[in-house]
């Protein structure tokens, strides 16, 4: 996410550094490079020009007082201004104060407002409410099958009207709900075009009817500079109260979602990350901005870590490690917690500089999937006891897993030289390596 | 002939108030300057041409108007013009060759949400009205309520469809959709795939298999892979592009929701670095909005006057 501003950036702090001094001349001239970044990263224009000046304006004026780390100065005053261009701090989602609170999503065709009404569901559900999903979108063929089918993989209700308009769905919806015990109501409305008056005006209507509590915008996270446009307008007739990035799970360099934000002053409240639906999380403008300075997302990290590793089960692991004394047994234990983070491209991004070598590579979850496969076609003393594999076995785990013998040989040579690895870290020949590393 | 321009003229009202519409705004009355040439940048980047492509196709203004010795601001305009013009005419796309063996396969690829079901519903309604047999694969099993979308759309435009079950593995339905289109003698096999970000590898490799079965099951089968984009989308589009042809291959865009504000400006940034050429463009919801792309004509409308 945002990896791409990154490594801009990075190139055009690396020239600072190397310059010594702080002068106007290269603040200009880094800022003229912050500029072509932020526009390739479909930064609005007009948001670009009041950034990198108003950062210039800053870096020339304090570079005099204490120039003394000049390119780490700079970035703190570009962190510093990012973080105010993306709104300061993470603003949460309207609380569940009162039985229904209502959810309204909106957002032009193919920006994620069902998936996202979906992921708002279960979030809820998640904390013991009880929310209703309800199909306003009467447009697009299938689109109340969509939301049904969602609504029924997450166990959460569903409610649709046949041949009504939207705005009464959405009043009998709420209804509906008051008489049902219902705690989150979510209105999925059909995709629309800003300038689509006619629809406009539906959404006009259905907010007048039910007062959402909560008017949320979907904004698709690789939107150009016209995101901005769209924004303006969903709020100048609707007043919505906040948005939600999605697909910010692709390479986007999302600066269009930024300009959102600055343009019309509405809070970015969620960034959706992923097709699953519990894939949304809250959006955290300084964490963001440190992701695009390059300073990674170690904060969010560690909590995505928190909450799904078990942690006796992590210090166990680590006493193992240094022991040297693991096997394929506590590797597929490793591999599971892992996999309980997420996927792992996102989870990589987040860890500070990784971004950056990591260009270019891609994370084949697959891989992971054959190495746990394979795992899985061991006998349990074979996995306590790699060292009782040999060729017979390996055709029946190769044969087993659905693998060639090569890929069995593969994994074992990778086992064995992680094994090394932290034999040789015991006797003390990598105390670099920081405490609690995982072996990949 | 005349209708389809003055609908794409219409549709890209918009883009043209913004886009060359602005421009003539700012050439007014005035001379080929720095200056002046620092506004239409800005115009074209607020309009996703993006800063490459901007970069080249105001050098190449500039060195024309040198070479052609032409001072008056609104000569840029026809400069402009003709460098979009050739940008987006450099690829020839045919749609089909003549002598590409039966059924012509086109695989529909693209991110989430950029219209690829729809888009399938009209080329399937429009090219049974040539008189061309069509079959649409439903190999979207992972949305929900996908199948169900394409089988809306097969339909309304009368044409066949071979589906399974949510959760099945596309290939699968693939294979099974190529062997019926040989056995039917379709035209034509349009396989619809699930939304994926290029960024997921795993899901790549889904897609290649897709294409891989389709060769199977039709051994000498023409096998296009047409990209779908998001009018709307920023610079991630030739990344997009990129990706989906390191995967698949992708002998054609086709350029939806150009019906909105925003429209056409990172078309031209994929056709001048990539060179892929833009099949279709959708203009809108209705079946007939999605029309044949004409570089010549789309330059034109776009710097139409009033």
């Amino acid at each position: 996410m945002f990896s791409n501003l990154t490594d801009k950036l990075e190139t055009v702090f690396k020239k600072l550094r190397g310059a010594g001094m702080l002068s106007e001349k290269n603040i200009k001239d880094s800022m003229r490079e912050v500029r072509q970044a932020l526009l390739e990263a479909d930064v609005n224009y007009k948001v670009a020009k009041r950034f990198v000046k108003s950062v210039q304006e800053k870096a020339v004026g304090e570079s005099v007082l204490k120039s003394i780390e000049p390119g780490q100065q700079v970035i703190k005053i570009v962190h510093d201004e990012l973080v105010s261009l993306l709104g300061n701090k993470a603003e949460p989602i309207a609380p569940i104060d009162k039985s229904p609170t209502v959810y309204m999503v909106c957002g032009l065709q193919g920006s994620g407002k069902t998936t996202l009404c979906g992921k708002l569901a279960l979030m809820h559900r998640r904390k013991n409410k009880k929310p209703l999903l309800v199909a306003a979108d009467i447009y697009r063929p299938a689109a109340v099958k969509q939301l049904k089918v969602i609504a029924d993989s997450i166990a959460v209700e569903h409610f649709s009207l046949e041949g009504k308009k939207p705005p009464e769905i959405c009043r009998e919806a709420v209804k509906y709900a008051e008489k049902n015990f219902i705690d989150l109501v979510i209105l999925d409305t059909a995709g629309r075009l800003h300038i689509d008056d006619e629809l406009m005006t539906e959404l006009e209507e259905i907010k007048e009817q039910v007062k959402p509590d909560e008017l949320l915008l979907v904004a698709d996270a690789m939107t150009g500079q016209d995101a901005v446009k769209v924004a303006e307008e969903f709020h100048k007739r609707l007043n919505i109260t906040g948005v939600v990035l999605s697909k910010m799970d692709g390479d986007a360099r999302g600066g269009a979602a930024l300009s959102i934000r600055e343009v019309t002053g509405c809070p970015i409240k969620l960034a959706s990350i992923g097709e699953k639906l519990g894939d949304l999380e809250p959006f955290h403008p300084d964490r963001m901005a440190s992701r695009i300075l390059g300073m990674g997302d170690i904060v969010s990290l560690v909590e995505k870590a928190q909450e799904t590793i078990d942690e006796g089960k992590a210090i166990e692991m680590q006493e193992k490690l240094l022991k040297a004394q693991f096997n394929f047994e506590d590797f597929l234990e490793q591999m599971n917690q892992i996999k309980k983070m997420g996927p792992l491209d996102g989870l990589l991004k987040m860890i500070p500089g990784v971004g950056k070598a990591l260009k270019g590579v891609t994370v084949d979850e697959k891989n992971m999937e054959r190495m746990v496969a394979i795992i899985k076609s061991m006998t349990i003393p074979e996995r306590r006891n790699p060292g009782l594999i040999d060729g017979s076995r390996k055709r029946r785990i190769a044969r087993g897993s659905g693998n060639s013998v090569q890929s069995v040989n593969q994994l074992l040579k990778q086992f064995y030289t992680m094994q090394k690895m932290f034999s040789n870290m015991n006797k003390g020949k990598f105390k670099g390596l920081p405490k609690g590393m995982m072996p990949f | 002939m005349f209708s389809s321009f003055d609908k794409l003229k219409k549709s890209l009202g918009k883009t043209k108030d913004r886009l060359i519409g602005q421009i003539s705004q700012v050439v007014r009355r005035r001379k080929i300057d720095d200056d002046l040439l620092d506004e239409i940048e800005e115009i074209l980047i607020e309009a996703d041409v993006g800063v490459a492509a901007t970069m080249r196709l105001i050098k190449s203004v500039k060195l024309k108007a040198k070479e052609r010795k032409l001072t008056d601001g609104e000569d840029v305009l026809t400069l402009l013009k003709e460098e979009i013009t050739v940008i987006l005419a450099r690829k020839g796309s045919p749609l089909f060759n003549e002598n590409d063996p039966k059924p012509v396969v086109w695989l529909i690829v693209g991110v989430n949400g950029v219209g690829k079901t729809t888009t399938i519903g009209k080329l399937a309604t429009k090219f049974s009205q040539d008189g061309k047999k069509v079959i649409i694969a439903a190999c979207d099993t992972f949305r929900a309520a996908a199948i169900d979308q394409i089988t809306i759309w097969a339909e309304r435009s009368k044409v066949d469809i071979i589906k399974s079950q949510d959760g099945a593995d596309p290939a699968s339905v693939a294979f099974d959709a190529a062997k019926a289109a040989v056995a039917r003698s379709a035209d034509l096999l349009l396989v619809d795939t699930a939304g994926r970000l290029h960024t997921k590898a795993n899901l790549m490799e889904e897609l290649k298999k897709i294409k891989r079965v389709v060769n199977k099951a039709i051994p000498n089968a023409h096998i296009y892979s047409k990209l779908i984009i998001d009018g709307s989308t920023g610079q991630n589009a030739i990344n997009q592009v990129k990706i989906f042809t390191e995967a698949v291959g992708c002998d054609g865009i086709i350029v939806t929701k150009l019906d909105g504000t925003a429209k056409g400006g990172v078309m031209i940034a994929v056709a001048e670095e990539l060179g892929v050429p833009v099949d279709f463009i959708g203009l809108g919801e209705t079946i007939d909005d999605l029309q044949r792309f004409d570089p010549t004509q789309f330059a034109e409308a776009l710097c139409a006057d009033g």
